[in-house]
């Protein structure tokens, strides 16, 4: 029997090899189910689940909340508006009310980084980090890597670009940990105001240029600009991020024949990603919003549903 | 009453010997400096302080501390402040004017100074503000701040933006002989940052603050400097860039001295990962080359001063996300044991260290103190610089105990501390090694 031996999910660096294969695996056993006419079984009955979200994401919270309702885990969900934080309360605090109501596991979606970290130190209760700050986004991982695996049967030895405002994604931390951890090779691109200082201690190469950087590639992530981010002079406008680190389909035949192209969502067309890619053959976005359910759906079968 | 220190060694930064003697102290002086066993008298009216194997040091001086009064004292007053003070084996402390009110006004100032008389603890030196509400645009009266008692000025807590008013700061205050001392931080470039940005910011997402914003304006000080020849003392230096832009101004004769603080030789940016709120400080803890660059600017004279940038903060501005958490750590009860390591590091010598910690910073600053002759004020603190501990939580005297430091083991610690020939603080509990 194998074990998950964890009691949160924080990010991807606490996850060895064997944890990640065994949640994929696991993922892809309840796929199956989603498939199913009856989508649901009694695994999580009589557990809570709460969805405590100080960012607004409809994607990340709805792909939990079907995930734990699959499992029969009753679910709540409590926003940054609903919540007591708007009066001052601190997140300790509001956390220790949250354990005070006894759940099993609080899905924490935050903008300050470590913010998970924070309150699993203090609660009983499993955390799952649904993304903190700028740091790490361990779902969105584990569904790439999934959902990479499924499309090219192993991870192991790819050649992966992630293009796009690298410093302030926490998408691109967790797959960089993630996936250098199973072994792919990983490429870096983007305007160099997009890139952190340092970053290939993390073992990871950099190459600015779009078009270099897919070359001879299996995979292209991107990440999703935040337009709000041309008023820090980070890029000057959307049409110039477009025309020089937007991936079309001129650019995409320097990569693999059968390269796929992944996105977290939502896209921004024409921006990060023309159209014509967005739609066409080599687009596995869709496959990734299945994947986040599965995903989901084992990270919280093995914090509390498991034989422990 | 006279009072006999017998059997220490003393450390004497002026000379820069440590030497066997033994200090008569009367009325509140040094009244004569004795070889051992010259001293002679006895009866009731001497006091008599063992400090066999002990260290007898001038009273340490800190010429950067918060200390929250008035406006936020729940975090520190002026009593707590100079009760960690004398702890740590300060008798004397220059407090930065970001108060609520600021020190930008007579009444503040003068505030200050009575509150601080009456504990009779570390004598207080209040640092007056640059401008108006700390606002970087009108300066402050300084002709009648220096009158109620301010020894400086400066926004500490802010940087003074515009340069035409820093210029204009240096000018005026030299004619008053008031030092300016400079919070170097080009804030365009640091606004959004928690921690210093290299690898580990990087590692753990947290927005970086670059080496650069302190470093662009040291050199902007240093312009200013030597533009009106008016001297510049820069506060809380944290990179290797700083230090080989001072040294550069010294060497060319430009009139600027320098401090920087126990944490910037003893912490690195490493101490931040698990997202440690009492590790976030401004300027941040950097690189582990910066922290060497530190270390060989205080050995090579590039940085006169060892101050401790004492920031208390209660747990309501610390127990928070790393970004939400304020920025500083306290430093008074510490900053002994941690320079003491540079010197059993071989970085300085015991009295170069003690002068960093005495002499310099009251040159700077143009007060008394610094050294022990006969006639001087007898402020001086006896230390066991052998004494080995875990700084624990409750052991500290400050109101505040946000420090990177408790649980770590230091050596070496204040064991009393006398001024004017009064004994303010004395340890009680007597480590069993100690
Ligand atoms: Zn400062």
């Amino acid at each position: 029997m194998r074990k998950f031996d964890h009691r949160h999910l924080i990010g991807m660096g606490r996850l060895s090899v064997d944890d990640i294969e065994l949640i994929l695996d696991t993922a892809e056993s309840f796929k199956e189910l989603s498939e199913r006419d009856i989508k649901k079984v009694p695994t999580l009955r009589g557990k809570s689940v709460v969805n405590f979200f100080f960012e607004p994401s409809t994607r990340t919270r709805t792909s939990f909340e079907i995930a734990a309702k699959r499992l029969s885990a009753d679910t709540f969900s409590l926003s940054a508006s609903g919540s007591s934080m708007v009066k001052g309360e601190t997140l300790i605090d509001t956390a220790l009310n949250l354990q005070a109501m006894k759940p099993d596991i609080i899905v924490l979606r935050h903008p300050s980084s470590g913010a998970p970290q924070l309150i699993a130190n203090r609660v009983k209760a499993g955390i799952i980090n649904a993304g903190d700050g700028i740091n790490e986004h361990p779902t969105q991982s584990l569904l790439d890597l999934l959902t990479i695996r499924e499309k090219m049967g192993k991870i192991k030895g790819l050649n992966i670009s992630i293009i796009g405002d690298i410093s302030h994604s926490r998408v691109a931390r967790s797959n960089i940990i993630g996936l250098t951890k199973m072994g792919a090779d990983v490429t870096l691109s983007g305007p160099p105001t997009m890139i952190p200082v340092g970053v290939e201690s993390l073992g990871v190469r950099v190459v600015l240029n779009p078009a270099e950087a897919v070359k001879g590639k299996d995979v292209i992530m991107l990440l999703r600009i935040q337009l709000e981010r041309q008023n820090k002079a980070l890029f000057p406008c959307v049409r110039e991020y477009a025309s020089y680190f937007g991936l079309t389909e001129k650019i995409i035949r320097a990569a693999k024949k059968d390269v796929i192209v992944m996105h977290p969502g939502p896209i921004n067309r024409g921006v990060e990603i023309s159209s014509e890619v967005a739609d066409g053959p080599h687009s596995v976005i869709f496959d990734q919003a299945t994947n986040g359910v599965a995903v989901r759906m084992a990270v919280l079968y093995l914090l509390i549903g498991g034989a422990k | 009453m006279i009072t006999r220190i017998r059997a220490g060694r003393f450390v004497d930064p002026v000379k820069g010997c440590v030497e066997q003697v033994e200090l008569i102290i009367e009325k509140g002086k040094i009244a004569r400096i004795l070889p051992p066993g010259e001293f002679k008298e006895e009866g009731p009216r001497i006091r008599t302080i063992n400090a066999a194997d002990k260290l007898i040091v001038p009273g340490l001086i800190d010429m950067h501390v918060h200390l929250r009064e008035p406006g936020e004292e729940y975090k520190e007053t002026i009593d707590s402040g100079q009760m960690a003070a004398v702890a740590g084996g300060f008798t004397s402390i220059a407090c930065m004017p970001n108060t609520m009110p600021p020190n930008d006004t007579r009444a503040v100032t003068e505030f200050i100074i009575e509150k601080a008389k009456r504990t009779g603890l570390a004598r207080v030196y209040p640092i007056a503000a640059i401008t108006v509400m700390q606002k970087g645009e009108r300066l402050t009266e300084f002709g009648e701040l220096k009158e109620a008692g301010a020894v400086a000025v400066s926004d500490d807590g802010f940087c003074v933006t515009n340069s035409e008013v820093m210029r204009r700061a240096l000018e005026y205050a030299r004619y008053h002989g008031l030092m300016v001392i400079s919070h170097s931080e080009d804030l365009n470039l640091s606004r959004s940052g928690v921690m210093h940005e290299g690898v580990v910011s990087t590692r753990i997402g947290l927005q970086g603050i670059p080496a650069a914003s302190e470093e662009i304006m040291v050199f902007r000080e240093i312009s200013l400097a030597a533009l009106t020849n008016c001297p510049v003392h820069i506060a809380h230096v944290s990179t290797a860039g700083s230090v080989e832009i001072i040294k550069r101004a010294k060497d060319a004769g430009i009139p600027v001295t320098a401090e920087t603080a126990p944490h910037y030789f003893s912490l690195d940016h490493k101490e931040v990962a698990g997202y440690n709120t009492y590790a976030k400080v401004k300027p941040p803890l950097r690189t582990p080359e910066d922290v060497q660059a530190i270390k060989d600017g205080l050995a090579e004279g590039v940085i006169d001063v060892i101050a401790t940038d004492h920031a208390p903060h209660s747990d309501i501005e610390k127990k928070l996300e790393f970004d939400k958490a304020a920025f500083g750590m306290i430093g008074l009860e510490t900053a002994l044991a941690l320079t003491l390591q540079l010197v059993r590091d071989k970085i300085l010598g015991l009295p170069e260290a003690i002068g960093k910690l005495s002499l310099s910073p009251a040159s700077v600053l143009g007060i008394p103190g610094g050294c022990i002759k006969t006639g001087v004020q007898a402020d001086l603190a006896v230390i066991d610089p052998e004494c080995e501990y875990v700084l624990k939580r409750e052991d500290i005297l400050s109101k505040s105990w946000n420090s990177p430091f408790i649980g770590k083991k230091l050596k070496g610690r204040n064991e009393l501390t006398m001024i004017g020939g009064e004994i303010v603080w004395e340890r009680k509990s007597k480590h069993p090694r100690c």
